[in-house]
């Protein structure tokens, strides 16, 4: 998918650049542009060139048989918007969601890691990670085991007599529209929960590497300086691991819109997302001009996002 | 400025143990109001480790911390009108020096925070930079930024952990003067861990000088000189020449020595209480060198023949090490007054007063201490 390449294109490494040019040519000076031209080469056949046809496909008018001819109609962005928006919206709203929860989760985990775990620092790392050695779709349907009706959570309850808490949250779950009848799974709950799930190392690990390099003299400096914990954390610790927040929460956030097996496995009709929608129109619809048109207009959203984004958080210097 | 501390700072048998290893051992300190008092010794004898648990850093194992009639022992960091410059300065990086001096007085709500931080600033002479970041900042002026942050919240207690140690000399010999006015000017009760003795001696009224988590001796810089109670006090400041000799007697309140077979005396009240076998302590430059002739020297001095083997010409004065008749060599330094100097080689005597002596229970080792206040 064209966007998962593009999650990676912000953050990638910059290439080294090219000497600075006000000294007098000297030889080998071309080296830095040869080094560069594996890399340039890469994008260019398997990014630039993929995205210019997505973009004449979702201009062209036809059908699979006749075969497409390009008309520059745009009428296909905005009958592709004015249909699939709540699908749109939805991604948006999940991803989002999703992504204030890895953070959550992973900002006191990725700071234990860092600070507070000593010589299984290694080991908590490789923990972290360990999903990764499963398939993305073993992992998530992992969850229907867990989230169904007689699955492991239900199990649990029953075993240790605390159903009354499960029925609770879900009557709480049920108030805010996350779960739509009495089922945890194939609801916004199940899919925010997968997606929830399965990006969070992409917070974590990032969110690590910024805070490891947080020196703890200046929280302490903060104490000494009259600011209780809570304010330490205010004042010191979450300015300093901006960069970190940023970093994870694109690298969430990003794939999280465009994903769609949380979506398939754990959620039902009502919470398609633009992923699948996309996925449909390609594969089984065979409507290619409006795949493409969605997955533009969903590049487009992602990179308005990112730009706005990383210019409110005031980072000059990401990660 | 200082009529709102509470007094003096007050440690309390205070002992912090890690597991298997007792960084602070047993220590009892007053240190007045006002004062500006160093803790003095090398490096790992648990000088930080005092300093943070008087900052609230640290818990202490044992013991209690007051600050006049007020315990502290278990009042967190935060609550307690105390301020450290650290080893490392720790700015904020994230912040410019104005926002950093001012960072405790907006934590307490002080309303003229501004002004007050402005002329924080203008104490250490910084003002003109008040809109950088402290990575813009050379280490010299990151350490001023670093005590104008202290500093500015006047609290009961400044710590400052070898705040001038990533200086180079220069610079460090002007921020102890710069220190020493300020602590003056502002009044504050400063304590100043240093593992450099040259420092604590310019700038402290009183020094505590440590050694593996033990207090060593406590006193004004020139009581420690002149009258070090241990050889490891006696080789930490300064250098001394120390000498194995034997009580005989006393006679006149003057105790007569048996110094490998020379006789000396020593005024009786220096010698440690009850000893017969003592070291005999002379600093370097209160031993003089009165030429080859035996015999020639009033009565009252403690003399010494030897043989000049080493002389060192430092400017200001001469370094000569003098070989004893049993083969230990003594440092003397004399003023290079146009006298004539020693020849290396020559026989000489040396002679001093007994009363610039000082003695030590000799079961202590000679050599503790000896090294380590040099380097660094
Ligand atoms: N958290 C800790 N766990 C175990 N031992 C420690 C710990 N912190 C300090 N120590 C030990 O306590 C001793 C005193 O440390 P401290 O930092 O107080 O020394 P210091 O006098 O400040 O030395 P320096 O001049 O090098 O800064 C050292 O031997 C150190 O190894
Ligand atoms: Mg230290």
């Amino acid at each position: 998918m064209a966007v998962n390449t593009l999650a990676g294109a912000p953050l990638a490494p910059q290439p080294a650049q090219p000497g600075e040019g006000k000294r007098p040519r000297r030889r080998g000076a071309y080296v830095p542009y040869l080094l560069l031209l594996p890399g340039m080469l890469w994008l260019v056949v398997f990014f630039l060139v993929p995205m210019l046809s997505l973009a004449s496909q979702s201009l062209q008018t036809g059908d699979v048989d006749n075969g497409y001819t390009l008309t520059f109609n745009f009428a296909t962005y905005s009958d592709a918007l004015g249909t699939y928006w709540p699908q749109l919206l939805r991604s948006l709203i999940y991803a989002g969601t999703a992504t204030v929860a890895t953070l959550a989760l992973g900002f006191p985990l990725a700071w234990f890691i860092a600070h507070r775990s000593g010589r299984y620092k290694n080991f908590l790392l490789v923990l972290v990670i360990a999903p990764f050695f499963t398939s993305f779709l073993i992992r998530t349907l992992a969850w229907q085991t867990i989230l169904g009706d007689s699955g492991l959570l239900a199990q649990f309850t029953a075993f240790t007599h605390t159903d009354f808490l499960l029925s609770g949250f879900k009557s709480v779950l049920h108030a805010v529209g996350l779960i739509s009848n009495d089922q945890l799974l194939f609801s916004p709950f199940a899919v925010i929960c997968g997606l929830t799930y399965n990006f969070l190392p992409f917070m974590v690990l990032p969110l690590y590497a910024n805070l490891e390099r947080l020196d703890q003299r200046l929280v302490e400096a903060a104490g000494d300086l009259y600011a209780s914990p809570v304010q330490a954390f205010r004042r010191v610790i979450w300015p300093l691991s901006l960069p970190g927040v940023v970093a994870g929460t694109l690298l969430t956030f990003i794939p999280a819109t465009g994903d769609y097996i949380n979506s398939v496995l754990l959620g039902s009709t009502q919470t398609t997302m633009i992923g699948q929608v996309i996925d449909a129109q390609f594969l089984r619809v065979l409507d290619y001009p409006t795949a493409a048109a969605l997955s533009f207009i969903l590049l487009l959203l992602i990179v308005a996002f990112v730009v706005t984004y990383v210019r409110r958080a005031g980072t000059e210097e990401l990660v | 400025m200082a009529d709102q501390s509470a007094g003096d700072l007050i440690l309390r048998q205070i002992t912090k143990s890690y597991e298997t290893f007792t960084a602070v051992d047993n220590i009892d300190l007053v240190i007045p109001r006002g004062s500006f008092f160093a803790l003095l010794g090398p490096s790992g004898c648990g000088k930080t480790t005092t300093l943070r648990m008087v900052a609230g850093l640290e818990q202490p194992t044992a013991g209690t911390i007051s600050i006049g009639e007020r315990d502290i022992t278990s009042t967190k960091a935060y609550q307690r009108n105390v301020n450290t410059v650290f080893q490392n300065y720790a700015l904020f990086p994230h912040l410019d020096i104005l926002d950093n001096v001012a960072f405790g007085l907006r934590q307490r709500k002080v309303k003229d925070w501004k002004a007050k931080a402005m002329e924080a600033l203008e104490l250490v002479e910084l003002t003109q930079v008040a809109r950088k970041k402290p990575t813009q900042l050379s280490g010299g002026m990151q350490q001023r930024v670093a005590l104008a942050r202290a500093v500015v919240n006047r609290p009961d207690v400044l710590l400052l952990d070898e705040p001038l140690g990533a200086l180079d000399l220069k610079l460090r010999r002007q921020m102890q003067i710069e220190l020493k006015r300020i602590q003056q000017e502002v009044g504050l009760t400063f304590v100043h861990v240093t593992h450099d003795q040259e420092e604590a001696m310019t700038m402290a009224d009183t020094i505590a000088v440590m050694n593996g988590g033990r207090l060593q001796q406590v006193g004004d810089p020139g009581t420690l000189y002149e009258k070090p109670e241990s050889t490891f006090a006696a080789n930490f400041l300064g250098q001394s020449n120390l000498l194995a000799a034997t009580v005989k007697g006393v006679v006149d309140d003057i105790a007569q020595l048996n110094v490998h077979g020379t006789e000396m005396t020593v005024p009786a009240d220096l010698l440690p209480e009850g000893a017969t076998e003592i070291w005999l302590g002379i600093r370097p430059e209160k031993v003089r060198i009165i030429g080859g002739v035996a015999g020639s020297e009033s009565e009252s001095l403690n003399t010494l023949s030897g043989k000049v083997t080493d002389v060192s010409f430092l400017g200001v004065a001469t370094q000569y090490l003098v070989a004893t008749s049993w083969g230990r060599e003594l440092t003397v330094v004399q003023q290079n007054d146009g006298a004539p100097r020693a020849v290396l080689g020559s026989n000489v005597r040396l002679a001093w007063l007994p009363a610039n002596c000082f003695a030590l229970d000799a079961s202590q080792d000679a050599d503790a201490g000896a090294d380590i206040g040099e380097d660094a």
